[in-house]
């Protein structure tokens, strides 16, 4: 007789484990303003720290004077390039292998940038005193646009590198080029182009955007001249790889250095790099002996910190006159401002961009790109997304939909045509990538039926009519997605971070009364992860995820990992924790083989015990088995319930999606809105659906926002024309439509736990669907492409030169 | 994003404020809501060494309709405008534009005085304001005096009121017929890419007995469309006057080229929203 079959499902119900939607632990404190983010932090002492920013895009600083600022009563020091130039201080390696200045060394290269750091006593002190400081510019020709880099005539941006020809990324051809990165077969790719039926061509822009997390970047530094301790308390994607930057930057051993990220108020790749005020706030710190903080406001935000995006795709696409396609070709000229601090693997200068033959089994592929250096903010993260993979989803499923129109093909057939086929799966992309697992037309089928997409296409063919006829002034658009995403990097073989492989972490430890504390190498931004690691763990160990708590965030306790972005949390700080659950799990099974006096083999696991194959009445749960473990002396086990694993996986994650946007656009207004959006989202085993929901909702929102308006825009000048909220468009629930979620599960085969990932798929795949939607609604009009953002006066500008204002 | 040092006072009576008003001079502003002159002083394009704020005048806080005239306080706020029933009864487009400014959190802290006295050609109240018809009460050093709405804006911030002066509050005639205010924004909380506020009544016969147009952030003050009224009333509401009547108007319009669009763009999209306003107006009738 074994237990109950009711029984063993209660027990598995009351673990809170995987598939659970298990509310959000984190919630309550978030809800009742109980969050401790860095400005909360208050310290005795405390000094603020603000930055004096340079207006010009392009200038020569002749002169810096500060004596006025010093002399405002409560004003402690004011920082220049000059004073840190003695620590080697005033310029700092990026994560991309490039160098930035810290604050200005001689010339200032994007407006907005650090040219010197007051520190006061107070921060109403400090914003006045840096309207003191005078600084004295010589301005220099602006570069803004880059494809003008390279002319003859091109102010040279970056003289300190200016005649070095062999940059981190290999040879320089000019002085404003940092890279050119090319991937795949480029004599092949061009044959296949020269010789197909049907090619199609566009040059796909991929705006510049900006993360804008609610909280904006912010520091606190405090440096114990006692003991010689920095502790650094910051908005940090990854605290153990900025501490190990702070070490290695200001020689102060890594074990005095204590890097904590409290609460972070959302990153979106925005707090994976180091910025100068990082590293002044530190300086400041240990010239005065006192804390300092930073923390910039939200038009330093969106001007300063890493924007996003920026890439020219410039795209060719072979097919035959039945619609397979032969072979992807693209270049793309990626615009990283005026220093290359793009976050992204250290082998991989454009990221994941080779992901860009999408869902799609193209045999031939070539991608190239050139970074260009130009009078802009540095950044070019990964904004809710895997390193350049909302890049190149945008490019590949604009691609296809330019395809069929030049095939005068259904866009939604088109895809089904090429699509990888489930028996292709491990597959070999053409620019390099084993795809795990993936089913794409299962999927596909879903999402066409699930909004009744034959309907959709008739209703739009009669609106197109009645348009024509004068009956409306509205179309409509459905704009078609699939996208697969390639994420939790990553294999440390070939995956590193200044050095520092992607590997990642968890420790558990098992307390005498049955309940466990674990930690991790990542750290939550709000993705929940105290609710869905610990559900992760339940299922493991068989310990309810409520008696599981879960830390990230210090590195005086947490064990090394390299931090939270590009959808890896899940992928690879998740298996470390089944992994390291897994640990716990085989010495239970030694204990509860003494305690049962049977063999270990002779017990078998089932949901939170460990039951005697054939007995089922004798059994050791694993509350029982914890405290054995502290009370007990077991021949030959060690006392006590703790595991570590540190976790490099074996290959990336491919979550995938199946996206469709149903738009109405007002062609007088340009006004569009979103009449139907359904997402199907495929993350491998899902561990709580309800957070999958919400990162989908939120996800598809900033994709919203990307897609129909979100931009950081420059003029000729180089002024920032976007750096407030009343032009940077963040959705608010009126402009947030409502959203269809749905899903297939195909289990990662690598993962311990079979999960992908998902928190940036409803970025990567949104972009497209909606860009897409509005793109097809001037389809039957003669359109092919129009860019991003699609805001009002895009949208008009779109069907005005078609003619339909006449 | 912090402004400068500041002294703060907070009059009981719109007395005491005009007599601070005039010690102080040059030096000192009034602040009503604040969300049109926080957010300037923040970014310390204004840095008034002294600030009056007005929330202690309780004379300024009202909504009286009586005599079939609606009299409104300077300091009443927006959420209170969208509130009153009795506002609502009697010039129902007040709530209509309201809702279409800013947030609630906006609303909540925003002025009707503020909002007109500022003369940012943004702000959606003073177009209001011209198509109502409003008399405009401004208190200083020397009495009061009335300006009329439709002659207050000279250009962008520059307005008919003195230094010295308070606005008090805004009049006008009870509302009779349709209404509408139409407002093309980029999302909630943004200025108009173009709006337009227009009231029409119908005569017994059919035909447009009064009109009355006015249009929001198309030029740098708001533009009361006189020709574009007349129009309407001397041929009636029709597919081809109304045509007509947006032409003309579209003559008064000097839009500028911002993020919201180029001028050309504004241009088109004034025109779309006029003739819905009329149309919607004209339904209402
Ligand atoms: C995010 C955001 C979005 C907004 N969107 C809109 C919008 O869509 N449409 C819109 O119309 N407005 C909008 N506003 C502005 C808002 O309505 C303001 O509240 C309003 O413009 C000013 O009113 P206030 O009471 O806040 O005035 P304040 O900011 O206090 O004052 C504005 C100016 O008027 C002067 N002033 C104030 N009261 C008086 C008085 N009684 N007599 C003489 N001078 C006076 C002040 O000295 C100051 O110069 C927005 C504001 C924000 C912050």
């Amino acid at each position: 007789m074994s237990a109950t079959a009711e029984s063993v499902q209660e027990r598995r119900a009351a673990l809170k484990g995987l598939g659970t939607s298990r509310k959000r632990v984190e919630d309550a404190r978030f809800t009742q303003g109980k969050g401790n983010y860095v400005d909360d932090i208050k310290l005795p002492d405390m000094l603020f720290g603000d930055f004096v920013r340079s207006q010009h895009a392009h200038a020569r600083v002749k002169s810096i004077d500060t004596s006025a600022a010093i002399e405002l009563p409560g004003v402690i020091a004011v920082l220049t390039a000059k004073d840190l130039e003695p620590l080697s201080l005033h310029w700092m390696p990026t994560l991309a292998g490039d160098k930035q200045m810290v604050l200005a060394d001689g010339k200032v290269l994007f407006q907005g940038q650090e040219v010197a750091f007051v520190v006061a006593e107070d921060r109403y002190i400090a914003a006045d005193a840096v309207d003191l400081v005078k600084v004295e510019y010589e301005e220099l020709p602006v570069l803004v646009d880059p494809f003008k880099a390279e002319l003859p005539d091109a102010p040279i941006l970056r003289e300190d590198i200016a005649d070095e020809k062999e940059g981190a990324h290999g040879a320089r051809r000019h002085p404003n080029h940092i890279f050119t990165w090319e991937q795949g077969d480029k004599a092949g790719t061009e044959a296949v182009i020269g010789e197909a039926d049907v090619v199609a061509e566009e040059m796909v822009y991929y705006h510049r955007t900006h993360p804008c997390p609610m909280e904006t970047c912010g520091s606190v530094a405090s440096m114990d001249k006692v003991n010689g301790k920095l502790t650094l308390w910051g908005t940090f994607q990854a605290p153990h790889v900025v501490r190990t930057v702070a070490s290695l930057l200001s020689g102060i051993a890594e074990h005095n250095i204590r890097v904590v990220s409290p609460d972070i108020g959302g990153g979106f790749g925005n707090k994976v790099g180091v910025y100068p005020g990082y590293v002044c706030s530190i300086v400041a710190s240990i010239v005065t002996g006192q804390p300092v903080k930073w923390v910039e406001d939200r038009m330093e935000n969106l001007s300063a910190t890493a924007f996003a995006r920026d890439y020219w795709m410039q795209g060719k696409i072979a097919a035959t006159k039945e619609g397979k396609i032969l072979g992807l070709w693209c270049h793309t000229t990626a615009d990283h401002g005026a220093f290359d601090a793009c976050a992204d693997p250290t082998k991989y200068p454009a990221g994941f961009m080779s992901i860009c033959t999408g869902s799609y089994d193209i045999p031939t592929a070539y991608l190239a790109v050139d970074g260009i250096y130009t009078n802009k903010a540095p950044g070019g993260v990964a904004y809710r997304c895997s390193f350049r993979v909302t890049e190149a989803a945008y490019f590949i499923e604009r691609m296809i939909e330019v395809l069929a129109i030049k095939l005068n093909m259904d866009a939604a057939e088109l895809r089904a045509k090429n699509f990888i086929r489930k028996d292709q799966f491990p597959y070999q992309s053409a620019l390099g990538w084993e795809y795990d697992s993936g089913d794409y037309h299962t999927a596909w089928d879903k999402a066409l039926d699930a909004v009744g997409y034959k309907q959709l296409r008739a209703e739009q063919a009669q609106q197109v009519e009645d348009f024509k006829a004068g009956k409306t002034r509205k179309l409509m658009g459905v704009g078609l997605c699939h996208f697969t995403e390639i994420v939790g990097a990553g294999p440390v073989k070939n995956c590193d971070i200044l050095g520092m492989g992607m590997f990642d972490s968890c420790e558990i430890r098992i307390h005498p009364t049955g309940s466990a504390l674990a930690r991790l190498g990542t750290i939550s931004q709000g993705q929940g992860h105290a609710t869905t690691f610990a559900q992760i763990l339940a299922s493991e160990i068989g310990i309810s995820a409520d008696d599981i708590t879960i830390e990230e965030g210090d590195t005086d306790t947490a064990p090394y990992g390299l931090g939270t972005y590009g959808s890896r949390s899940t992928p690879v700080a998740g298996a470390a924790t089944a992994m390291a659950g897994r640990k716990i799990r085989a010495k239970a099974q030694m204990i509860a083989a003494y305690l049962l006096e049977v063999h270990d083999n002779d017990l078998e696991w089932e949901v939170d015990r460990f039951v005697v194959k054939g007995a089922p009445e004798r059994f050791k749960t694993m509350k029982e088995i914890a405290y054995a473990s502290y009370n007990q002396a077991i021949p030959g086990v060690e006392p006590g319930l703790e595991a570590v694993s540190y976790y490099d996986p074996p290959n990336m994650t491919y979550p995938f999606g199946a996206y469709i946007c149903v738009m109405d656009i007002d062609v007088d207004t340009g006004e569009a809105g979103v009449r139907q959006f359904y997402a199907l989202d495929d993350c491998g085993t899902r561990i709580n659906p309800m957070i999958i929901e919400g990162q989908v909702h939120g996800g598809l929102t900033e994709a919203l926002a990307i897609a129909m308006g979100q931009e950081i825009a420059y003029d000729e000048l180089g002024n920032v024309k976007t750096g407030t909220l009343m032009d940077f468009f963040i959705p608010t629930s009126w402009e947030t439509p409502n959203y269809q979620t749905d899903y297939t599960e195909t289990p990662s085969p690598h993962h311990p736990i079979g999960a992908k990932g998902v928190g940036e798929s409803p970025n990567v795949g949104g972009v497209p669907a909606f860009s897409n939607a509005v793109n097809d609604a001037f389809r039957a009009f003669g359109l092919t492409h129009t860019h991003m953002p699609h805001d009002h006066w895009r949208i008009w500008q779109t069907a005005n030169k078609l003619g339909l204002h006449n | 994003m912090i402004t400068g040092s500041f002294e703060y006072h907070q009059p009981g009576t719109v007395p005491d404020a005009i007599a601070l008003l005039s010690k102080l001079g040059d030096d000192a502003r009034v602040i009503a809501g604040g969300h049109s002159l926080i957010p300037t002083m923040k970014l310390r394009l204004a840095m008034p060494e002294h600030l009056i704020d007005l929330q202690a005048c309780q004379e300024l806080k009202k909504i009286s309709v009586s005599g079939g005239e609606v009299c409104i306080g300077a300091m009443t706020t927006q959420a209170e405008l969208i509130a009153s029933e009795e506002l609502h009864q009697a010039a129902p487009i007040v709530r209509e534009t309201s809702l279409q400014i800013a947030d609630p959190q906006v609303r909540y802290m925003g002025t009707l005085g503020g909002n007109v006295a500022n003369g940012d050609p943004g702000n959606d109240m003073p177009a209001l304001m011209q198509c109502l018809d409003a008399t405009f009460v401004l208190s200083g050093p020397d009495g009061e005096r009335t300006v009329l709405a439709r002659e207050f804006y000279e250009a962008a911030y520059f307005t008919a009121r003195d230094d010295l002066e308070i606005l008090t509050e805004a009049r006008f005639p009870v509302c009779a017929g349709g209404y509408s205010y139409e407002k093309q924004k980029r999302k909630i909380g943004d200025y108009a890419t173009a709006a337009a506020a227009v009231l029409l009544s119908k005569g017994g016969d059919g035909g447009c007995e009064t009109a009355s147009i006015a249009l929001t952030n198309l030029a740098d003050t708001p533009i009361y469309c006189q020709q574009a009224s007349e129009h309407l009333v001397q041929n009636g509401v029709s597919d081809a006057s109304i045509a007509d009547a947006v032409t003309s108007a579209m003559g008064q319009i000097d839009p500028v080229d911002d993020n919201r669009g180029p001028a050309e763009f504004k241009r088109h999209a004034a025109a779309i929203i006029l003739q819905r306003a009329i149309q919607q107006a004209w339904s209402r009738a």
